[in-house]
């Protein structure tokens, strides 16, 4: 079982979080074009090794965080907030 | 009959005799055994039946290793098949038989597949199950089908009752810096250094008694190490298995709570399922002797030769009287010496011809002897050797019990559950375990220690190794290396003998034999994860445990090869089997899932409402007067909203509440619609695509204030679109001021709808001039009171199609709220519908749900075209303009009739061109009802190319699951007042 470590909640199990997607993708504004919205949507990597991906603390205070875990071997360097405002708050906080 | 139980050995209770069955037939035992011990003690040799060949079985073990002992427990509703008998503990009145036979184990009448072996080796049921070579006659044929049955009969184990379970099981969690698994010498150890230590520290033992395999020494006591553990705080779980590691020092523990005493008390569960969070893992897990395959290995009395140590010394049964041991290791010859000391004439066998051992000389010892075939069916009769493995210069030794040890294999179960690889160590004979990053380290036997004071010295060293790595300590710390006889072991995997129908067994349980392995190198089965499956070696209740090392060396010589280059497979969790119960635990029944009721559930069901599920909440499925079935019911509630009024519980929308000073502006991104100009006062219906432009669902968004929304979803998209919101909010639009509160179960909501809806409401509101027509005008939304002063929220929505309202209280105040509307709506003939007659309704009007908008439809296949805003941009925008979503042949959504208004149809109906009935057809029909209002039955559904194109053809509905068919015309969807004069009245 990956255990998280939310910033506002403390350790947990990974039953308590729904898995969001890759965290590193810059969606395009809503009237970009189609290319774009394409490329943001289905492109992705296939990475081997430590990727940063969305969680959602669905089952517990519901902030989605970032989660940068290794795709090998489930190890986990850090969890943030994804809001970059409340990412602050928590660094601060520290 | 003779007892084998010896005066003044073993540690069990003497003074508290314990009746039970076997087969039938009564027996004795004492506190302290296992059911094994217990029938050895009574003489009984044949336990059960092999798995193929239906060749009588012995005990061969003394633990989990087991895989002859397999037997049933208990009766009825309690019957629990293959368990291990070397692990179930004796109680008063326990019930045992033996599995696999018929009539029973001692005469079987399945015996005769012994002899007809040649047409069971392995790949059996792959061969016949393709059919008859060479042109497979008979393949996939009733013929076949039918004999399949009985072949899978005849091979199965024991069979479960089939019925309910009545044993509880539980599901419990704890925490702890170090989990210890094994409680033998290193395993204590390295508890007692680390709760000195000051961790907090659990040990695991799956034995009934801590102690790990020192239980077979004769001088052994446990209860001095017991008290020093629990002074330490330690806490010890015994009966308790770690079936399994898996991420994050997480593991799985059963506890067997129950299954070793007789009562049932229900006040207590039958086992416990634990899930442990460990900051560290220590592996003492121990190692597991191995037999030797050679002819006839497995005739009753065959045991591995520490079994009978613990038969010995803990059970006080000698389990033979004439015993010879095989060998390749100096291991046996503690044993040997016991086993003649307590009046056995022993002979030790030992394959190596150049080694030194101290003995009393009470028993023999030939040198570079092996044993090549047992003469015997039911019980062991004599023993054949002969001086080196290939045969020569035979003898034949009488003898009623020839134990083996082909060598010891460490128990690295665990640690191949988190993936690593166990490397295999020439010089030891054995899979030695590799070294992992994960916290989690190995320890005694397990590590490949074989005697005492390296596992103390190795437990020790594993407690500062977990301490080092926590950042506790930083303490230079060195194990034992892994060996310790004073002779070196010589690989002794199997013993030759070519004679025919001679079986030497590799895996006993599976009946997979040693010509089984060489038939799949024949066949070019050769990785040893394709000669697992092929041959079924490892994949019975032991998991290999005993055989696995045997196989493997017969395919590496077969291959040319080294143990090391053939691998190993990997093992999987569970260590030993988990009761489907204990995983289920107490979510069985109506707690399998979470149920959500509405507030007023219990006001729905008093008033006679049938109930079904949608997702997990209860919602009024029909109303039923006197004998009325479910289809008289929901017409007369849809015609009677249709007429004057009806009421129907519309709680379990999702409800969200959307505030802050761009709130505004999130909705008008969100929703395909505009949403910038909706007025304070006034609610929309909306529709919300995905980021591909597929929708996503669909609800009503109603302005209370200037920054602040009411937000409906559907039912089962609630959670869906309550996370969506919160992931825009926090991870892409982070710039927008908005806070989303999720107000689902704080609000009770009922729809009253019918032409005689705002008399009601009239009746039930303190001030009625707020919802007149131009105070309230269709999709108005107003905050006032119910009579009583409730507060609620009114919004004139309508999802039926006539003049309707959404009633929103406090959930406290729901059953007041319903005992005032029905009051009122009696007066009028009014009724209370369900989520039939709420169907039916919708269907008449074309209404879109969940069966519609399942994830492939967009809104133009949905005929929403004129919600996709054209001024602005919003999520999906882009995506849903794109090629494959704008074809020409695109489903799209339209009505049906069937073109004989007599017939019926059911949603799932395929449908067709009428000289073209195959596949998935033109289209498919979603929802139907019987339409009161049109007197006949009428669907939705997606035709391709939509109304336009299929309006004046007959198509045809096929259905061939029902096996039905007929034919239909395409109409609008809108099939009662289109023009929605009704709902604007």
């Amino acid at each position: 079982m990956i255990r998280i470590n939310c910033p506002y909640c403390g350790e947990r199990d990974h039953s308590e979080f729904s898995y969001g997607g890759d965290a590193t993708i810059n969606y395009p504004s809503l009237d970009a074009s189609e290319k774009e919205w394409t490329e943001a949507i289905f492109f992705r990597k296939n990475i081997k090794g430590f990727q940063f991906e969305t969680w959602h603390h669905s089952n517990g205070c519901r902030m989605w965080l970032v989660v940068e875990r290794s795709t090998v071997t489930h190890e986990i360097k850090s969890v943030k907030p994804s809001h970059p405002d409340l990412q602050k708050i928590v660094e601060n906080n520290k | 009959m003779k007892t084998r139980r010896i005066d003044n050995y073993g540690k069990i209770n003497r003074d508290k005799i314990l009746s039970f069955r076997w087969d039938k037939k009564n027996y004795k035992g004492f506190e302290g055994d296992t059911l094994a011990s217990a029938l050895l003690a009574n003489n009984i040799g044949i336990v059960g039946r092999s798995f193929k060949y239906h060749r009588p079985r012995g005990i061969f073990s003394s633990g989990v290793e087991e895989s002859g002992a397999l037997v049933t427990i208990g009766s009825k509703d309690r019957r629990d098949p293959n368990v291990r008998a070397t692990t179930q503990e004796l109680y008063n009145g326990l019930e045992a038989s033996g599995q696999n036979a018929f009539p029973n184990v001692n005469f079987d009448l399945a015996g005769i597949n012994n002899y007809l072996g040649r047409f069971f080796a392995a790949g059996f049921y792959y061969k016949t199950f393709m059919g008859i070579p060479p042109l497979e006659w008979g393949k996939g044929t009733a013929i076949w089908m039918f004999f399949e049955k009985f072949i899978r009969k005849a091979a199965g184990m024991g069979s479960a009752s089939g019925l309910p379970d009545p044993d509880t099981y539980e599901h419990a969690h704890d925490f702890c810096d170090l989990i210890v698994v094994g409680s033998g010498p290193a395993g204590v150890a390295a508890a007692i250094e680390a709760a000195e230590k000051k961790l907090d520290v659990i040990l695991v033992e799956q034995d009934s008694l801590i102690g790990g395999n020192q239980l077979a020494e004769n001088d052994f006591d446990n209860s001095q190490i017991k008290n020093q553990l629990e002074n330490l705080g330690i806490k010890i779980m015994t009966r308790t298995t770690a079936f399994g590691l898996y991420d994050n020092c997480v593991v799985g523990l059963l506890e067997r709570v129950t299954d070793h005493i007789s009562a049932s008390n229900v006040n207590i569960p039958r086992q416990r399922f634990w899930t442990i969070r460990a900051k560290h893992i220590i592996v003492g897990a121990g190692a597991i002797e191995r037999h030797i395959a050679f002819n006839n290995n497995d005739i009753p009395g065959v045991m591995t030769v520490n079994a009978s140590k613990h038969y010995l010394n803990r059970y006080g049964v000698l389990t033979g009287k004439r015993i010879v041991i095989a060998t390749n290791n100096d291991s046996v010859y503690e044993t040997a010496h016991q086993l003649s000391e307590a009046g056995a004439n022993v002979t030790v066998l030992d394959s190596r011809t150049n080694f030194e051992i101290e003995t009393n000389k009470s028993f023999e010892i030939r040198k570079g002897y092996v044993p090549y075939n047992i003469n015997g069916s039911k019980k062991i009769n004599s023993l054949d050797i002969s001086k080196s493995v290939t045969i020569n210069k035979s003898e034949t030794i009488n003898c009623d019990q020839v134990l083996l040890s082909g060598g010891w294999s460490p128990a690295v179960h665990l640690l191949s559950h988190r993936g690593v690889k166990p490397k295999w160590d020439y010089n030891n004979a054995c899979f030695l375990p590799s070294d992992t990053k994960e916290n989690i380290t190995m320890v005694g036997s397990s590590r490949g220690l074989w005697n005492k004071n390296d596992c103390i010295a190795s437990g020790i060293a594993g407690t500062t190794d977990a301490l080092n790595r926590l950042g506790i300590s930083k303490t230079n710390y060195f194990f034992p290396k892994p060996g310790g006889w004073k002779n070196p072991i010589q690989p002794l995997y199997e013993v030759k003998y070519k004679k025919s129908r001679s079986k030497s067994f590799v895996d006993y349980q599976h009946d997979v034999t040693t010509d089984d392995v060489r038939l799949a190198h024949r066949e070019g089965f050769i990785s040893v994860e394709h000669l697992k499956r092929y041959t079924t070696l490892g994949m019975a209740n032991d998991q290999g445990k005993m055989g696995n090392i045997i196989g493997l060396s017969l395919m590496a010589e077969l291959l040319n090869k080294e143990i090391s280059e053939v691998g190993t497979t990997v093992f999987r969790p569970p260590y030993t089997p988990v009761s489907i119960g204990a995983l289920s635990g107490r979510n069985v029944g109506k707690h399998f899932r979470p149920l959500r009721v509405t507030p007023m559930h219990q006001w729905n069901i008093d008033h006679g409402a049938k109930m079904i599920e949608v997702g997990l909440y209860q919602r009024p499925w029909y109303y039923p007067k006197e004998n009325e079935t479910l289809s008289d019911s929901y017409i007369r509630e849809a015609s009677t909203v249709r007429k004057t009024v009806g009421i129907c519980d519309v709680t379990s929308l999702g409800k969200i509440a959307i505030q802050g000073p761009d709130s505004t502006e999130f909705l008008n991104r969100i929703y395909s619609n505009g949403f910038s100009k909706l007025q304070v006062g006034k609610a929309r219906y909306g529709i919300m695509l995905r980021d591909d432009g597929i929708v996503m669902d669909d609800g009503t968004s109603w302005r209370l204030a200037e920054n602040e929304y009411f937000m409906t979803t559907s039912t089962g998209e609630a959670a869906k679109v309550m996370s969506w919101l919160e992931e825009l909010l926090q991870t892409r639009w982070t710039d927008l001021n908005v806070n989303v509160t999720s107000v689902s179960e704080q609000w009770a909501g009922v729809s009253i709808a019918g032409p005689k809806s705002r008399e009601v409401l009239n009746n039930c509101v303190d001030d009625s001039l707020v919802i007149t027509n131009n105070n309230l005008p269709f999709m108005g939304v107003t905050s006032t009171f119910l009579k009583g002063n409730i507060p609620c929220r009114i919004a004139r929505i309508s999802f039926s199609g006539e003049l309707a309202f959404e009633v929103y209280v406090k959930s406290d105040f729901a059953n007041t709220m319903m005992d005032l509307l029905w009051e009122n709506a009696k007066k009028y003939d009014g009724c209370l519908y369900g989520l039939e007659a709420l169907g039916a309704l919708r269907v008449e009007k074309g209404h879109v749900t969940a069966a519609e908008l399942d994830g492939r439809v967009t809104i133009d296949d949905a005929g929403l075209s004129k919600m996709a805003s054209t001024k602005k941009s919003y999520i999906g925008s882009a995506m849903r303009k794109r090629g494959v979503l704008k074809n020409n042949d695109r489903e799209i959504l339209v009505g049906f009739f069937p073109t004989n208004l007599k017939e019926t149809f059911n949603a799932g109906t395929i449908v067709c061109e009428k000289n073209n009935i195959k596949g998935q057809g033109i289209g498919r029909i979603t929802s139907v009802t019987y339409s009161p209002e049109l007197g006949h039955w009428i669907g939705i559904g997606f035709v391709k190319g939509g109304l336009d194109k299929w309006k004046d053809t007959t198509l045809v509905g096929a259905d061939p699951v029902r096996n039905k068919q007929m034919n239909l015309k395409v109409v609008s969807p809108h099939m009662i007042d289109p023009k929605g004069e009704r709902m604007y009245a």
